[in-house]
């Protein structure tokens, strides 16, 4: 069972806004989600490893070789907020 | 003029008249479109289009329009995963697939709508509004990649791109009656397409024949060496396309046809399993015991996944900004207004999923539990050459009838998500109707065997007509 | 003597080393030679976090932390994977850090420092790659600024963790420590150590065996050694006062010399680690014998080797073969000239008069210092004379030899006038007598034998000094 506070502190974690009101409905929502997975409890999976990646491969590397950065206009181009060619944004606590 | 078409017919038109008119003709139909599949039409498809003209083009896809998902990064075209937080985010480079295409000469028509960051099997989560199912406007048309099949079943574009993260392909495939892939894990690159759960999805096409499905492929798969994920693998797809199905051994996995599938899609089923009977093929009943388990499982790594890859949108670089008197509270507000309720329930869950206390519980235990579910479709298609299901457990539901309980609209997903939790591929081609709505025959292969599901369904194609019935409310 | 550490500190520390000299940045292709362009031109999708894009592992920097883990003696695992660790920070533009966490690609290892006491074996924790974060600018203080600058050129590069055990028993344990990791880091040419946040400390600190404090945010050795010992102060004064002491994270400000913590909402973490799955597994530990072949040959072992080799004192050694420009040098000049002296004047007085005036041993020339040091055993010039040149060189530039010629600085001048001075005196005894009887003119006539003797080469003032002296013994 998730609780109201427990809803307020994963969407802090999130950093999701929730205010009091909402964490009820939320905590309602996920509480009938969360019961759905216990039925995961059944299954036994002593000694089954996890499963992280399907395909079957490692060492996928790249050469350490320069490829051209993009331009300046192009890496601020979708905000507004910007300053002197850096990002800006509110101070940080 | 458009309508409900496959390449070589339009490569027919093109050659009587002009890339440039056909491209013409679809927007023309897109403007007139009741379904609000697309969320943009892109301004340059037709400068594309008039360039393919004048200065001609061998490719593969010369002239032929297509429609791209939201969630598909496109250079200076808008892409938004149809959520409020990415309104105005503009790419400023092309994913592998929109390369492909482009070197391959598509003309991309614009982007097609989808569930909020593609979680849902509806596509009435969308910032932009719900799509409605041609076959039925007051019914959904699947999803997430509801409006890239809308589209093609509604003859608004002959073909698409879509998403398969849980059966966001397949689903809407099957939901509009056209023919949507789920390719093996690794096939296409996921270059520039915006993550949702990343060790579950591909990228996938949709058209209204499987011949076009093998021709979009023989573009847009194939190694990309930013991909880590991308395995190196020639194939030709087109190669599948052979009429013959003889000896071909079919496994129907008793459980996907258990409690909660509707009679009629199941009968539909069974009477295409029994085509391919005729055909020469031959089945057997095979168990898949952890099938059960597969919907938690799924839900919970994708989750637990989609909690992470959504943390860059925090209002700094790109998309929404809300206000705040700090960076923290500035996201927190930005994320609070910019996702929509069904998207925060998944960050939220997934949080929960990977925070300490609850990471063995819920991540791991998912993990293992894939494991096993992967253990089945190993062990199943060891003896068979491919799996038949229905693609859905019903067909089309209606608009706001499940959008209020996510479980039940979780549980909808429970025949196409084991599918990706092994990695395998698997294709829905249209096998019936119950209703007037299409249902979906969902073809899975062992991976990088697709090969043989398209022939399997290029075989069954031939040989069926159900392919050819054309939704009456927007033809 | 045996180090008694009566305030039973306990100081680990973490340090981060930017691996700049790698050509690329970790997971994509933009540049590492951002350090002097403008903010964000040295990004692209992948560093900058954009939505869609995906890393791959460049090779070079899994080979550069294999031969760091092997350098401090670490074992090298069997499979690794990179992690995810998830947390909102403006810095982070994909909200989560890209590292490594159950598996760090190097496993327990050591290194041996000067202790308080003699050398003491520093454990090493582990050594774990991870991205490093664009870079922040704050408008004003932290909590009061009107806004964060961020510039991303920074973001991705990669960087080295390394984690040492809490062995360290004082600041200057610590200090040592960071000296002699910077020193077999530059051996291994993996890193400029002068560019600006090459390597950048976190440490944790105790004291009486109680919990311990992280102290964060420390950008130089020197600022490391200031920190902890306002730490280690505070956290003495804390419990004289009855206080106790509780694990934390604290800020060190630079300016005022003071940590200050961080206790705040905004810095509650919980990370939710899981394996980035973008990124394929590596299993690299088959590559140890060809990467350990490429190490060079390290500090201490050099060491061993001067001493041996050259038959230098051991202080000489460890002085040689701190920093491995030093070391080449030396060898260069050890090849020239009679490797003891060359060992006492490298060692001793040129590193000192570097020091002196913050140069490195760029600023000298091989060359020059082995005409010096042959000048001073062929005794052609003074010790101090040779000293004389080395600060001249340093100063104002020049050649040895144009040095002493300009200063007059050869011995031998002056062993000729000496000579003369002898002789005139042995030769004229009657002159002599004349002098003590106080006849000045007598003086003229030996300055004159003088300069007959030395054919003009002394200076008559001088010759005149040399003999008032000699005769006034
Ligand atoms: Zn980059």
């Amino acid at each position: 069972m998730i609780t109201k506070e427990e809803v307020e502190h994963v969407g802090w974690l999130a950093r999701i806004e929730i205010d009091e009101k909402e964490s009820d409905a939320y905590a309602q929502k996920l509480n009938s989600v969360l019961d759905y997975f216990e039925q995961l409890d059944e299954v036994d999976t002593e000694n089954v490893p996890p499963t992280y990646h399907v395909a079957d491969i490692m060492n996928v590397f790249r050469e350490d070789v320069v490829k051209p950065s993009m331009p300046q206009e192009d890496v601020l181009s979708n905000t507004e907020n910007k300053q002197e060619g850096n990002f800006k944004a509110p101070r940080i606590m | 003029m458009a309508a409900w078409t496959d390449i070589s017919n339009i490569k027919q038109k093109i050659a009587d008249s002009s890339a440039e008119e056909v491209t013409a003709a679809y927007i023309e139909t897109i403007g007139k479109s009741k379904i609000n599949g697309f969320t943009t039409v892109w301004d340059e498809a037709i400068n594309t289009a008039r360039e393919i003209d004048s200065n001609g083009h061998d490719g593969p896809l010369a002239g032929i329009p297509i429609a791209i998902k939201e969630n598909i990064s496109t250079k200076g075209l808008s892409t938004t995963c149809s959520s409020k937080i990415l309104q105005g985010y503009v790419p400023p480079y092309d994913a592998h697939v929109i390369e492909r295409l482009k070197e391959a000469g598509a003309v991309i028509l614009g982007k097609t709508n989808m569930d909020e960051f593609a979680m849902g099997t509806s596509t009435e989560s969308s910032c932009y509004g719900p799509t409605f199912n041609p076959w039925d406007m007051s019914r959904v048309p699947g999803g997430s990649s509801g409006g890239s099949a809308a589209v093609v079943a509604a003859g608004e574009a002959p073909i698409s791109l879509g998403s398969d993260t849980g059966g966001s392909v397949r689903c809407p495939a099957a939901y509009c009656g056209v023919v949507g892939l789920k390719p093996t894990y690794g096939c296409i690159s996921r270059y520039g397409l915006i993550s949702y759960a990343n060790s579950l999805e591909q990228i996938g096409p949709l058209a209204t024949t499987v011949s076009d499905i093998a021709t979009i492929m023989d573009v847009v798969a194939g190694y990309d060496s930013r991909d880590s994920t991308s395995i190196n693998r020639e194939n030709n797809y087109s190669d599948a396309l052979k009429d013959d199905v003889k000896g071909m051994k079919i496994g129907v996995p008793e459980e996907y046809f258990g409690e909660g599938i509707d009679k009629d899609v199941e009968k539909s089923v069974w009477d295409a399993i029994s085509k391919f009977e005729d055909m020469g093929a031959t089945y057997e009943k095979v168990s898949m015991p952890h099938t059960k388990y597969a919907l938690a499982s799924y839900y919970i790594i994708a989750m637990s996944e989609a909690s992470s890859n959504l943390a860059r949108f925090d209002g700094t670089r790109y998309g929404l900004r809300a206000e705040g008197e700090n960076w923290h509270v500035m996201a927190s507000k930005t994320r609070a207004e910019g996702f929509g309720t069904e998207v925060k329930r998944r960050i939220l869950l997934g949080t929960y999923a990977l925070s300490a206390g609850y990471h063995d519980k819920y991540y791991l235990k998912a993990l293992k539990v894939r494991t096993l579910v992967k253990q089945d479709f190993d062990k199943a298609l060891a003896n068979v050459d491919v799996l038949m299901a229905p693609t859905m457990p019903a067909s089309a539901f209606k608009i706001g009838e499940k959008i209020e309980d996510p479980l039940s609209l979780y549980l909808a997903d429970v025949n196409t998500v084991p599918i990706n939790l092994a990695g395998v591929p698997s294709i829905s081609v249209p096998c019936g109707f119950v209703d007037d709505m299409p249902v979906g025959l969902q073809i899975i292969g062992k991976q990088f065997d697709e090969n043989t599901i398209i022939k399997a369904a290029y075989c069954f194609e031939q040989n069926t007509n159900h392919h050819t019935r054309r939704p009456r409310e927007v033809a | 003597m045996v180090y008694e550490n009566p305030d039973g500190v306990r100081i680990g520390l973490e340090v981060h080393v930017q691996l700049n000299k790698l050509n690329t940045k970790l997971f994509c292709g933009c540049s590492t030679k951002y350090h002097d362009s403008e903010p964000n031109t040295h990004v692209c999708p992948v560093c900058l976090g954009l939505p869609g894009s995906l890393p791959v592992i460049n090779e070079k920097a899994v080979e550069y932390a294999m031969k760091i883990g092997l350098a401090l003696n670490c074992s090298i695992v069997e499979q690794t994977q990179f992690h995810r660790k998830n947390y909102y920070y403006p810095d982070l533009p994909k909200g989560f850090q890209t590292t490594q966490y159950d598996f760090p690609i190097a496993g327990e290892g050591k290194i041996v420092i000067e202790g308080e006491d003699g050398e003491r074996v520093i454990g090493i924790t582990r050594a774990h790659m991870e991205e490093d974060p664009g870079r922040l600018q704050h408008m004003g203080s932290i909590d009061k600024s009107k806004g964060t600058l961020i510039n991303y050129n920074r973001s991705g590069m990669t960087l080295i963790e390394i984690v040492s055990e809490p062995d360290m028993r004082s600041p200057k344990e610590a200090r040592r420590y960071l000296d002699k990791l910077r020193s077999i880091l530059d051996y291994l040419d993996v890193f400029d150590g002068d560019l600006e946040g090459a390597m950048r400390v976190d440490a944790n600190v105790s004291v009486f065996m109680g919990e311990r404090v992280e102290v964060k945010n420390i950008s130089s050795f020197k600022g490391a050694e200031r920190a902890l010992l306002y730490e280690i102060m505070r956290q003495k004064n804390h419990i004289r006062r009855g206080g106790e002491i509780t694990l934390e994270t604290r800020h060190f400000d630079e300016a005022r010399g003071v940590t200050l913590s961080m206790r705040t909402k905004e810095t509650e973490n919980d990370y939710r680690y899981f394996p980035e799955p973008d990124l394929v597994p590596l299993r690299v530990a088959d590559r140890v014998p060809e990467i350990l072949k490429t190490l060079p040959e390290l500090p201490d072992a050099k060491r061993a080797r001067f001493v041996k080799e050259y038959d230098i004192i051991d202080m000489h050694a460890r002085a040689l073969t701190t920093e491995i420009k030093v070391a080449n040098f030396y060898e260069d000049v050890a090849a020239k000239v009679d490797p003891k002296a060359a060992a006492v004047w490298v060692a001793d007085i040129l590193k000192g008069e570097l020091n002196y005036r913050d140069l490195n041993i760029d600023a000298f020339n091989v060359g020059d210092i082995a005409e010096i040091i042959t000048l001073v055993t062929e005794e052609k010039i003074t010790e101090s004379s040779g000293v004389e040149i080395i600060r001249t060189i340093l100063d104002n530039g020049g050649k040895p030899q144009d040095i002493v010629k300009e200063k007059g600085l050869l011995k031998v001048e002056d062993d000729i006038v000496a000579k003369a001075v002898e002789e005139a005196i042995a030769e004229n005894p009657e002159a002599v007598a004349d002098f003590h009887a106080g006849k000045e003119k007598s003086m003229n006539f030996l300055v004159g034998k003088v300069m007959q003797k030395t054919k003009g080469r002394a200076d008559a003032r001088e010759a005149r000094e040399k003999l008032i002296a000699k005769l006034s013994e």
